[in-house]
């Protein structure tokens, strides 16, 4: 288990993270998510030690990060780098080295590792001569070729077509599933929240929200209901401390001030025929989101 | 499947991560054609000069279209056949007539000595008498030099060229390739994946490490083209004196490269796009042409030269011309050396505060200080 444990960073005046602290949990993949400047990059870059923090500490398996730790975490910055003129197998052996493979070793991880993502025919290709979403397929196999005990990917999905994604996407669950912690964070809440078991919300330095993406959604739910009936439900909009986001015949969604109310709607609705559906609506995470970090 | 399963890696060692870091820098440059061609050219331009120095020594061109002579008689004896062409005839007169009629340059001959001629030698030529035939038959003192061995003038000055040359091409060629890796790694943002995988001091150990061994390897080929070349044709004298001085300059050189190779890779992290990299490592350039003009315009200027031996940029070229030409006592090299050893830590350490300051920082040129800080 990763655990970032009150981090705080300043550039020159400006503060950038404040108290920054969250878990990241062996065999489940985190979300991070956060605004342009929210923080994130900045982080992620103190958890990879490329970057000082001011205070505070990353903790793994509840001791702190050392040096020989660090180098056994698979990183993809933000700013995706290469050497252009390198070859992609050539270059991916190197870098599992410098993680500390063996050659023996290094070249075996290589091989399989870009069979996986579909780059086995391109191993001896310069890097400037792939497509950009192979360059990024490279770029994954980079942060993945040493066998990492925890990962941290910034954007690793951005610039990805809807097929790369999956790809990369097993590639990762895979990972996770072996119990690695696998830390990402991207713009896009739809993959977020389609991908991650825990999610954290960051904004202006700060932790949001943070949690498993069900507890999350349970927690800012508030008092919405969806109901399905046999019977009009147009008499809903009748009953005082409702309000009808939206009604189709037997079909109505609405906020009620208080709990006790949506029993009351439930119980008129029995009354007046038969009752399909009768249902918390969980809120997307853009509309935690947006609720959050406001 | 088979790639979760975990491998568990030795800590891997500080020197081994810098070696293949140093490994990645040498392969790559060995596959650039540029650098293949410009070494092989360089090699070319110093077996091109050896050569001519040693058709210079000859004589020229024409060295081998050797001046006809007739001689009458013993005289004979005191020409060197090396360099003349010697017909011997039987008599004064036959002599005179062969130079008359023109199939000979030059005839000597002996008479009985007088008070006006000694030595009862007399050059007969039609015009002119011929370059060198008057100062083979000169008999000339020994010449004994208390002081030095000696080496004086032209020499003086081309042995300071040479070494000063040497040293300013290899580290321009190779500072600024280390600058250009440098910047490439910056503007590939590849460096933020090689931070977090190893230590700044360890990538910029790796690439001084790797670019330097290059350019030992190019030095040390340059010096067996000249000392093949100096040998075979026939210089050998040259190279004798030069033996003691060229390992110093070695010495120098190895330590000299790395100070200006951890100055040309600190500066160049300043900026991160290749068109920036002239002007980051401008001030470098100047500091590696100091020893080059300093030595070849003050090199019969003691003062000069000793300051320029001590001074840690201009040290590798300056302390083996002076030890060249015996000016420098046994001691002074040591503490030339110290004084530049001591630099080069320093700067090692400098050159990573401003890698480390500045490897993060995208854009136009990052200001010293601001890298400093970090």
């Amino acid at each position: 288990m990763l655990e970032i444990r009150g981090i705080n960073k300043s550039f020159a005046t400006r503060q950038v993270l404040t108290n920054m602290s969250f878990t990241i949990a062996p065999g489940r993949m985190t979300g991070f998510v956060g605004g342009n400047g929210a923080g994130k990059t900045t982080t992620m870059r103190i958890l990879l030690g490329v970057l000082g923090s001011d205070s505070g500490e990353v903790l793994l398996n509840r001791s702190p990060l050392s040096e020989q730790d660090r180098r056994r975490i698979g990183y993809m910055p933000e700013e995706r780098g290469l050497y252009p003129k390198m070859k992609v197998a050539e270059q991916i052996t190197y870098f599992a080295r410098l993680h500390g493979l063996s050659a023996d070793a290094a070249k075996r991880n290589t091989a399989t590792l870009l069979e996986q993502l579909g780059l086995g025919e391109r191993g001896g290709d310069t890097i400037e001569s792939l497509s950009l979403g192979n360059q990024q397929r490279a770029q994954i196999a980079a942060a993945l070729v040493h066998d990492p005990i925890a990962l941290v990917l910034d954007e690793p999905f951005s610039g990805l077509d809807p097929l790369a994604v999956d790809v990369v996407l097993a590639v990762l669950k895979e990972r996770a599933q072996a119990g690695v912690p696998v830390l990402f964070s991207s713009h896009q809440l739809d993959i977020v929240e389609r991908l991650c078991d825990d999610i954290v919300i960051i904004s202006g330095g700060q932790v949001r929200a943070a949690g498993p993406a069900q507890s999350l959604r349970d927690a800012h739910r508030g008092n919405r209901f969806s109901l399905d009936g046999s019977a009009d439900a147009g008499w809903v909009r009748e009953v005082p401390g409702i309000s009808v986001l939206n009604f189709d015949g037997g079909h109505v969604e609405f906020d009620a001030d208080t709990a006790e109310r949506a029993q009351l709607v439930l119980r008129g609705a029995l009354e007046r025929g038969e009752v399909h559906a009768f249902t918390p609506v969980r809120p997307s995470l853009a509309q935690i989101y947006r609720e959050v970090v406001q | 499947m088979s790639t979760t399963r975990p491998t568990t890696p030795d800590a891997p060692s500080v020197l081994s991560t810098t070696w293949l870091v140093a490994e990645r820098e040498m392969t790559q440059r060995l596959r650039s054609k540029a650098f293949l061609f410009s070494s092989a050219s360089l090699i070319v331009l110093v077996l091109i000069g050896v050569l001519l120095s040693g058709f210079a020594a000859g004589g020229g061109f024409s060295g081998d279209e050797k001046t006809r002579v007739a001689a009458a008689g013993p005289v004979a004896a005191l020409l060197d056949t090396q360099t003349f062409d010697v017909e011997s005839v039987a008599s004064n007169e036959d002599a005179r007539a062969l130079v008359r009629e023109g199939s000979v340059d030059a005839a000597v001959i002996a008479e009985q000595p007088t008070q006006k001629n000694p030595t009862g030698v007399t050059i007969i030529a039609r015009d002119k008498a011929p370059d060198g035939l008057s100062d083979a038959l000169t008999l000339r003192p020994q010449v004994e030099l208390l002081s030095g061995d000696g080496v004086t003038g032209p020499l003086r000055f081309i042995m300071a060229l040479a070494f000063g040359l040497i040293f300013m091409m290899s580290a321009v060629t190779f500072g600024s390739v280390i600058a250009q890796s440098v910047v490439e790694e910056k503007s590939t943002r590849i460096v933020e994946i090689l931070m977090s995988t190893i230590s700044v001091r360890v990538l910029l150990a790796g690439k001084v490490l790797g670019n330097s061994l290059l350019a030992f390897a190019q030095v040390a080929a340059i010096a067996a083209v000249a000392i093949v070349g100096l040998s075979a044709t026939g210089q050998d004298a040259l190279l004798a004196g030069v033996g003691a001085p060229i390992i110093w300059f070695v010495v120098f050189f190895i330590f000299g490269f790395v100070l200006l190779a951890a100055l040309f890779a600190g500066l160049a992290s300043l900026v991160s796009r290749q068109e920036d990299v002239g002007s980051a490592i401008t001030p470098v350039t100047m500091l590696v042409m100091i020893p080059y003009f300093g030595v070849a315009f003050f090199n019969d200027n003691p003062v000069v030269m000793s300051v320029l031996s001590y001074v840690p940029f201009s040290a590798p070229v300056g302390m083996p011309v002076r030890l060249f030409f015996g000016d420098a006592l046994w001691w002074e090299p040591l503490v030339s050396l110290a004084i530049l050893l001591v630099s080069v830590v320093l700067v090692i350490l400098l050159a990573a505060r401003i890698y480390r300051g500045s490897l993060l920082h995208t854009g136009g040129k990052l200001k010293l200080s601001e890298a400093l800080r970090g």
